[in-house]
């Protein structure tokens, strides 16, 4: 069984981006970049399932600049079998990218197709269920457990008070909560290995989807920061603030 | 012109963030619809039909949807979608799985995560794990989004909305409910209560007995980082933060907590915070109201007595 994997090339997540004093638009040219971790948890469960003899190969997929190699090589050293860049260097939002991915799910056929819950960076969230809308098939969203079987993957979700459990039909997408799993540390020697394997680059215009922006970023702020905490000498004192805020019933 | 709202249900009760969801979708002055769907929904169309600023409530009653599946509710949501030139929902689990879905196979671009309806098509919503506020201009022509429900107020009850069943497409079957595993808690729930407490992995294996009783005197929920939900001391769905709970309470208490950028996201909209840390430079101090430097280990049962006492 073939499974796909979309991997962006995301926003480091412990970077806090600036803005741009005059332009007003988040500073993202200089920015250090990794992988998604959600991908990154995408790729560990399906190595998984292929050292569990239950897929065939790996399919790494990412949708970006010649930069985005970065991630792929990556997802090569984690287990990926093969790694595909969409390279293009336009704004991507993610209806565009979910089309590409469809178009790229028609050439592969993949059964299984794992995306993120979310990209760090934007925080969109969308991609994924928008894929599986487009693919006309099912969607398990947020798997935090997923058992595969021959023609059904059961995924456990994590839900406002608790876990549910579905089993979605293949083919199908999942998308991939935190704690799906803990992705294995990379060894050095993987890693040397995967710069050496080739990542096949697909031009946009072989797939005939519009990329054109939906909508745009006018501009971005910072949320107003707190002034920094008063320093309180004892639990009186909170419990005197408290009340004096009106917080206590 | 007018707007299509997904109404959400528990049991046979309008969930809280449909109320919120109403309020945002007024900012458009348009007609509401609200859509509430269901294997028995009656009870909940009495509710609904209560909502202020609601025209007409949308029943849709068919058994598949006791447990509502993601292809079953869009095709019930495409099914009359057409009639809509905006479409919201809270940006709930239900709603972050449904919406973006309903939106690709109408060929439009979603917004999602909306704290702020600025004008018709001009929204703001948080990224970067919330450090960064951003304007969105949609130029789409139907508006399709889902709202983070603590950023607006609930919508109150005293109107009287018609009621209209309407028509359920049969269900997909590409995806079947297996099971539930829900925990009950005797806590008001982590998205609306108005007192939060939550602690970080430092309170070990004394999480529940440390902050119990004084979620008990507070009546407030009970939170946790993710470092503490990992190692086991708190039950997943007490996380907080950018990938658990977004919340906004009145006062939130963050015991042992660090304040990493993706915790942070998830409480910076609460209006009171203070902070319990031993380490006078721990970077949660940096966002609070208020801040005591002390082992939580002595004063969490000195905060439980001075509670009691007053
Ligand atoms: C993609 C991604 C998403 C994430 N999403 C989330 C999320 O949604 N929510 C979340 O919380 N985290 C999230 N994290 C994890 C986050 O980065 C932090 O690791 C986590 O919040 C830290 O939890 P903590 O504060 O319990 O632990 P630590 O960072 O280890 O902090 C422990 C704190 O306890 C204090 N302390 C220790 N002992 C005592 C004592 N006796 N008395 C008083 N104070 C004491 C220490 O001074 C320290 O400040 C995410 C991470 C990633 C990569």
């Amino acid at each position: 069984m073939k499974v796909l994997i979309a991997v962006k090339h995301a926003i480091d997540y412990n970077v806090k981006p600036n803005i741009h004093t005059e332009t007003g638009q988040v500073e993202l040219a200089q920015v250090k970049k990794a992988i998604n971790p959600f991908d990154e948890i995408s790729l560990e469960e399906a190595v998984r399932l292929k050292e569990r003899g239950q897929v065939s190969e790996i399919i790494a997929v990412s949708i970006g600049g010649a930069e985005a190699k970065d991630s792929l090589r990556h997802a090569y050293a984690l287990g990926a079998d093969r790694a595909l860049l969409i390279e293009t260097d336009a704004q991507l939002q993610p209806l565009a990218v979910a089309k590409l991915l469809k178009a790229i799910v028609a050439r592969e056929q993949p059964q299984l197709i794992f995306l993120g819950k979310q990209a760090v960076g934007e925080d969109y969230g969308q991609t994924g269920q928008m894929l599986a809308a487009l693919l006309g098939v099912g969607v398990g969203t947020f798997a935090s457990t997923i058992q595969l079987n021959d023609d059904h993957v059961v995924v456990t979700r994590e839900v406002d008070k608790g876990t549910q459990t579905l089993s979605v039909k293949l083919p199908a997408v999942v998308t991939s909560d935190l704690r799906l799993n803990e992705p294995r540390f990379i060894k050095l020697p993987n890693l040397m290995m995967a710069k050496k394997k080739a990542i096949e680059t697909i031009a946009v215009s072989e797939l005939d989807v519009d990329l054109v922006p939906r909508f745009s970023v006018i501009s971005s702020r910072e949320p107003q920061q707190k002034p920094g905490a008063i320093q309180l000498a004892n639990v009186q004192e909170l419990v005197a603030k408290l009340r004096q805020a009106e917080v206590l019933q | 012109m007018s707007v299509l709202v997904l109404a959400e249900r528990e049991g046979k009760q309008l969930k809280p963030s449909t109320y919120q969801a109403v309020t945002a979708a007024a900012a458009w002055q348009l007609p509401i619809d609200l859509l509430v769907y269901g294997d028995d929904v009656e009870a909940v169309a009495a509710e609904a039909k209560q909502l202020a600023g609601v025209c007409r409530v949308l029943t849709a009653q068919a058994g598949h949807l006791l447990h509502p599946l993601v292809e079953d509710v869009q095709e019930l949501v495409l099914s009359i979608a057409k009639q809509y030139t905006h479409i919201l929902s809270a940006h709930s689990v239900l709603g972050k799985s449904v919406v973006p879905g309903i939106a690709a196979r109408l060929d439009i671009a979603p917004i999602t995560d909306v704290i702020e309806i600025k004008a018709p098509s001009t929204y703001v919503r948080p990224g970067y794990a919330g450090n960064i506020l951003s304007t969105i201009k949609n130029h789409e022509p139907v508006q399709i989004i889902t709202v983070r429900a603590t950023a607006f107020r609930a919508s109150n009850r005293g109107g009287d909305a018609e009621i209209f069943t309407i028509d359920v497409p049969p269900a997909r079957e590409i995806s079947q409910w297996i099971s539930e595993q829900l925990t009950h808690s005797e806590r008001p729930e982590l998205n609306s209560a108005r007192v939060v407490i939550a602690g970080g992995r430092s309170l070990g294996e004394e999480f529940n007995a440390l902050l119990d009783p004084i979620a008990v005197q507070l009546d407030a929920a009970i939170g946790a980082t993710r470092a503490c939900v990992d190692a086991g001391f708190a039950a997943n769905d007490l996380q907080v933060g950018q990938t658990g709970t977004i919340i906004a309470p009145e006062l939130y208490i963050a015991v042992g907590i660090s304040g990493a950028m993706q915790h942070l996201a998830g409480i910076k909209d609460s209006k009171i915070i203070v902070a319990i840390n031993h380490d006078p430079d721990a970077p949660i101090f940096k966002h609070a109201d208020y801040g005591l430097v002390a082992d939580l280990f002595t004063v969490l049962p000195e905060l439980n007595s001075a509670l009691q006492q007053s």
